[in-house]
């Protein structure tokens, strides 16, 4: 079986300055895992490169095998991201930008594929109003059916739940574990909310400065650390000098 | 591509005031140039009979304003928006973009610039397509220069960020003197003449008064503009290739609107 993602010995130097440390881990089919770390540890410098937004300094990144230097466009079409620092064209209505991501990815049957869309994540009631003038719970989940419209092969979350409200953000954590399960897909979860990050993920790395400084399964790093949960592993890592 | 312009075209057809925007800035600039081309027809022995020749360079002069404008305009959306990072995750090649924004400008420009030319008519009794198919060529050249400033400006976007934006709004306004639109090459000092000589607007607006005042087609001139065009097109295109390469390596795209 194929690895979705492959991160191999990737650093990435911004005039002299390591802002990610020769660091590697394998995102395999059907997992999460979470990319944790205090602000400025690389997290979105790591996942820059994964996107092709950012060129690598040394080392690769493999996308089924495939290096994503290499097949940059082609390999667009297998990820997909959201973030609360991305938005979609505010003046569109919420259809029309699904339809227009749609069509940048090329998606067959994109009518049946947003209809589908609409239902899962209770768009439609929102679906024909402008996309700018909605609450930031509905502007993210608009955000989540994006990222969902080409059914990536690994999907990249950044704070895909940063300043929802707690019904909102379970439901966008439930929506995420269902689609998982149902599309088997990929997922790279970066995060400051523990406790969702123990909820979602099978596996963690902990970041700082640039480096990968611990990883594992959640509840081994809390027994390994000693700690009640990943809340205190994160502050006793972040808090450590690399 | 067609969903890049998709997603403009919703933008427009959604927007009564960007419509109106569009067509807004032209009509009034034909206007205000009606009534000085006027003013001179009457008052200069070198306008008299002529009165079409200082409106019709400002309808030409509109064409690159609003094919730059409007290239500019559809990066800078994405920008304003915090669309940019959407835009460039997604499978699109370097060269489908190009060809979705200049086909997005085109539109934009056209939507600008046809009630500005219905209006020359009726107000002021003269019609640029006088000109005949030379406008066609001096359409096409100003149109390409336009895109080719929009090429350089939106790759000083990519590459340097918003703090890039106000060149976008005075790159024209920098060229317009030595483009020599209503008044001939001679007029400019010695040194600004070879660097006009070296732009393709010297040549379509002397060409297009030459057919307005002499009724006769120098296709040296139009030919001059071309290759000049030609010349500042694969630079720009090299030149916005060059800047995503180098805003992947500066970490540039990352941040875009934030």
């Amino acid at each position: 079986m194929q690895t979705p993602l492959q991160v191999i010995e990737l650093s990435k130097n911004y005039n002299g300055k390591a802002a990610v440390k020769n660091i590697s881990f394998n995102l395999n089919q059907n997992e999460i895992i979470g990319i944790l770390g205090p602000n400025g540890c690389g997290k979105t410098t790591t996942i820059g490169m994964i996107l092709g937004l950012l060129k690598p300094s040394t080392g690769k990144i493999l996308i089924n095998e495939k290096e994503m230097e290499n097949q940059r466009v082609d390999l667009l079409n297998d990820l997909n991201f959201i973030s609360p620092y991305i938005e979609l064209p505010k003046k569109l209505t919420v259809r029309q930008n699904l339809e227009v991501y749609g069509r940048l990815y090329d998606v067959k049957n994109l009518k049946t594929k947003i209809n589908y869309i609409i239902e899962k994540l209770r768009l439609n009631e929102i679906i024909d109003k402008i996309t700018g003038e909605l609450s930031s719970g509905q502007k993210n989940r608009v955000s989540l059916a994006k990222s969902i419209i080409n059914d990536p092969m690994v999907l990249l979350l950044d704070e895909p739940t940063a300043s929802l409200d707690p019904e909102t953000g379970d439901f966008v954590r439930s929506f995420l574990e269902n689609y998982q399960k149902e599309n088997k897909t990929s997922i790279l979860l970066a995060s400051h909310n523990m406790a969702e990050v123990e909820r979602l993920c099978s596996s963690v790395f902990m970041m700082n400065e640039g480096s990968i400084i611990d990883q594992g399964r959640p509840s081994e790093l809390i027994n390994k650390h000693g700690r009640k949960n990943m809340e205190e592993v994160f502050l006793k890592l972040a808090r450590q000098k690399v | 591509m067609y969903g890049l312009f998709l997603r403009h075209y919703f933008l427009i057809k959604g927007s009564l005031p960007r419509l109106l925007d569009l067509i807004y800035w032209p009509t009034i600039q034909i206007i205000l140039w009606g009534f000085i081309s006027k003013f001179f027809s009457i008052y200069s022995d070198y306008y008299n009979n002529t009165l079409g020749i200082i409106l019709t360079c400002a309808i030409l002069y509109d064409i690159l304003f609003r094919s730059s404008i409007s290239f500019n305009m559809l990066f800078l959306e994405e920008i304003w928006s915090r669309n940019f990072t959407n835009l460039f995750i997604a499978p699109l090649k370097i060269r489908e973009i190009i060809i979705s924004l200049i086909f997005t400008a085109l539109v934009r420009t056209l939507i600008g610039l046809i009630p500005a030319i219905i209006l020359t008519s009726p107000l002021f009794g003269i019609s640029i397509l006088k000109l005949g198919f030379p406008l066609l060529m001096l359409f096409l050249s100003l149109y390409i220069f336009g895109i080719t400033l929009g090429l350089f400006v939106s790759a000083g976007l990519i590459r340097f960020g918003p703090s890039f934006e106000n060149i976008a709004w005075s790159s024209l306004f920098l060229l317009a003197p030595l483009g020599c639109i209503y008044y001939p090459i001679e007029i400019l000092p010695e040194f600004f003449q070879i660097i006009a000589k070296g732009l393709p607007l010297v040549y379509v607006f002397d060409e297009a008064r030459n057919i307005l005042i002499n009724d006769y087609i120098n296709y040296q001139n139009l030919n001059t503009a071309f290759l000049l065009n030609l010349f500042y097109l694969i630079i720009g295109i090299c030149l916005f290739y060059f800047s995503f390469l180098r805003a992947r390596i500066k970490g540039t795209l990352i941040n875009m609107g934030e």
